[in-house]
């Protein structure tokens, strides 16, 4: 043991000798780990986002969503465009009566609407479901109750309303109790909910949600208060649209049902869609498989950028050994003379070499552990510097943005173990090339 | 009268293909303990290829070097590797010191190659600076090599030779390097070593410098042409 501290202590000593060359020849090290580190952070921050994302949306859930059929215009039966498209009631009753693994599904419609209280007033998404939906959305209540199945069967005009909506009709009051309107009607505040974190967009699909301006309404009152038709004013033009249910979300009863489930989902939908595709399937289990494949696919590509540079890092080093051994021939030759034996050469060389990589390993973990410092600096860098404005809002820039990098600590010691197998590899040529020269010879050098 | 090293008809070939290189070609002589020898020749004569063969550096082509009760031609690698460490003292021509180490860890050099790589104590410091003092560097023990006058370095060079207590002390131009003023000075620790008894064995050009020793070998052309005793008495330790 002692021996081994010494050893390294001598090493040390050799190495201090040129500081700035052990400096640079260390970084190459440095960098390689630092990337390994980094890279698998990132990766792991990416697949930890997609999974939370996915585990938003449930894992046993099947989401299905209408969506508008491209630039085909139908005619409806008045003869103004009207277009009339996605889910119907009659899905819903066919899905939930025909798939026996379906244990809930909730019907949501999603109308934009103008609500007020008193002088107060806002835009708001009112959502018409049912009484799942609260627990399938993972929303808590932080006051009051949810919409109840009573609620739906005697049309009342009952609304849960969400935090932020709360917070701007009702600044002073309780809102429980209270009447708000939405559009041209009154309903009665029966709860609130607390606030829910923005889910971000996933696989294009399904565009994010923000759960926090929500007003949600039982679904049979929006239908028989509303109906079905959405006029909406874009660009001077109106156009309206004719659409029975937004989204209907469904639960497997089982987690190794759900891909058989979404299957029977997809052809009931078929047949009963047969001229336009104007829904999509969302099915988060399958989302995460994909998110999984593709971190792999990221590990593999960002670990060979990290692999290339911790070899030419190895490289740097031998380099330098090399050099370092014709530069101190006359050392060994000294050692040897002075009873050195080949092996105390090999020993020496190849801790120094051991020491320069490992301390540069060392360092590389050191930085490595910074990297969510260091991508801070990059998100605000980009921000600020690089990206446009309305990019940050896209699906890109929220994933980008809300992309925490998870530090892997099994990548640390694997990290190291790396730079200090590199520091072995790269060091045990030069430390037998230098122990075998001739100490007659190796004196004899200048 | 004990021997401290005896070489029987030595020769080294050195085989460069077109032609051998007979650089000794049969040189017996004995080396009694507290012997003094100062080597002698025109260059090429073969002095340094006896000396590294002395020192264990390098196996004679034949012949036979008996050195602590061992003939030395016989042994491999690691164990002429501990012959050197424990048996043998260098003094370069040129110092050899190593830079990156202090005067004192140039001093505990040899220690570290002891068998058994047992660990350097108190008791071996206290030596190492025992010695540095009996060469006159006791105030410097902790100055480099590039901060020290050539005399000053060869000291550290004798130091180093004797830290592992050895049987003999060789030497190739010990102070071909240095001054007239300096080489006295050197001389002076030589001799006071070889009056405690080491014996000495140191290769010169210099008539002034061989005559201040026991004994002289002449070389020529890879042979002993010629042994003189200077003095006759030849303590015995
Ligand atoms: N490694 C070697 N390969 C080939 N020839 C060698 C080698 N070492 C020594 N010789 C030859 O052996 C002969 C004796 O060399 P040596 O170095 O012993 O001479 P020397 O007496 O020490 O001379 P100098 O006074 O110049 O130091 C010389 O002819 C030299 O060229
Ligand atoms: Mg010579």
């Amino acid at each position: 043991m002692t021996h081994i501290i010494r050893i390294v202590q001598l090493a040390l000593k050799s190495l201090l000798l040129h500081k700035l060359r052990s400096g640079l020849t260390m970084l190459g090290i440095v960098f390689g780990v630092f990337s390994v580190i980094a890279m698998l952070a990132i990766g792991e921050g990416a697949s930890a986002q997609a999974q939370r994302q996915v585990l938003e949306l449930g894992a046993t859930n099947v989401i299905v969503r209408s969506v508008k059929p491209p630039s085909e215009v139908m005619q409806s039966s008045s003869g103004s465009r009207v277009l009339s498209y996605g889910l119907l009631r009659s899905d819903y009753k066919i899905l939930t009566n025909t798939i026996p693994t379906i244990t809930k599904a909730v019907p949501i419609r999603e109308v934009d609407r103008e609500i007020r209280h008193l002088k107060q007033s806002m835009n708001a998404r009112v959502v018409g479901c049912t009484a799942d939906y609260l627990e399938m959305n993972h929303l808590t209540l932080s006051q009051g109750r949810f919409l109840t199945n009573s609620d739906q069967e005697n049309l009342l005009n009952v609304a849960v309303i969400a935090n932020e909506v709360a917070n701007i009709l009702f600044k002073f009051e309780d809102p429980v109790g209270k009447s708000i309107r939405i559009g041209s009607m009154y309903y009665t505040v029966v709860g609130v909910t607390k606030d829910r974190t923005a889910s971000a967009a996933i696989g294009g699909s399904l565009s994010g949600q923000d759960y926090n301006k929500d007003v949600y309404v039982p679904i049979k009152t929006l239908q028989v208060r509303e109906g079905d038709l959405d006029i909406k004013t874009q660009a001077g033009s109106n156009t309206a649209e004719q659409i029975e249910l937004h989204q209907i979300t469904l639960r497997v009863n089982d987690k190794d049902a759900v891909l058989s489930t979404a299957e029977a989902i997809r052809e009931t939908l078929e047949q009963t869609h047969p001229r336009t595709k104007d829904y999509a399937v969302v099915v988060p289990l399958e989302l995460l498989k994909q998110a999984e494949q593709i971190r792999m696919i990221f590990n593999v590509v960002l670990g060979s950028i990290a692999a290339i540079s911790l070899v030419v890092g190895g490289i740097g080093i031998m380099n330098i050994m090399l050099a370092t051994v014709t530069e101190r021939t006359r050392e060994i030759g000294v050692r040897r003379a002075l009873g050195a034996r080949q092996s105390d050469i090999i020993e020496q060389f190849l801790t120094e070499t051991i020491v320069l990589a490992g301390s540069g390993g060392l360092i590389g973990v050191v930085f490595g552990l910074l990297t969510p410092v260091t991508f801070l600096g990059i998100q605000w860098f980009v921000q600020n510097f690089v990206m446009e404005g309305n990019t940050a809002g896209s699906d890109v820039g929220r994933m980008f943005f809300d992309l925490q990098p998870q530090i892997a600590f099994w990548s640390l010691p694997v990290a190291f173990g790396i730079s200090v197998t590199i520091g072995i590899l790269s060091g045990i040529y030069p430390a037998i090339s230098a122990a075998k020269l001739d100490p007659i010879e190796a004196l004899r050098h200048e | 009268m004990r021997l401290a090293a005896q070489v029987v008809d030595l020769t080294k070939f050195y085989d460069l293909g077109s032609v051998v290189v007979k650089a000794l070609r049969g040189v017996s002589t004995d080396f009694p303990e507290g012997d003094f020898v100062a080597i002698m020749g025109s260059s090429g004569s073969g002095k340094s290829t006896l000396l590294n063969l002395l020192g264990a550096l390098d196996r004679p082509t034949s012949g036979q070097y008996f050195l602590g009760g061992r003939d030395v031609s016989t042994l491999d690698d690691d164990e002429l590797s501990a012959m050197r460490n424990d048996m043998i003292g260098f003094i370069f021509q040129s110092f050899n010191l190593i830079a990156q180490y202090t005067v004192l860890e140039n001093i505990e050099v040899p220690l570290l190659y002891r068998s058994g790589y047992p660990a350097i104590g108190r008791a071996e410091r206290e030596w190492c600076l025992e010695l540095a003092n009996m060469v006159g560097l006791g105030d410097r023990t902790d100055h480099r090599p590039f901060q020290l006058s050539g005399g000053q370095q060869q000291r550290v060079s004798i130091a180093r030779a004797l830290v592992n207590d050895p049987q003999i002390i060789l030497a190739d131009e010990p102070t071909g390097n240095l001054d007239s003023t300096t080489e006295a000075e050197i001389m002076e620790i030589l001799h006071k070593l070889n009056e405690d008894g080491r014996t000495i064995i140191m290769v010169t050009h210099e008539p002034s410098i061989a005559r201040q020793t026991k004994r002289q070998i002449i070389m020529k052309d890879g042979l002993i042409e010629n042994e003189t005793l200077i003095k006759q008495s030849i303590p015995t330790r």
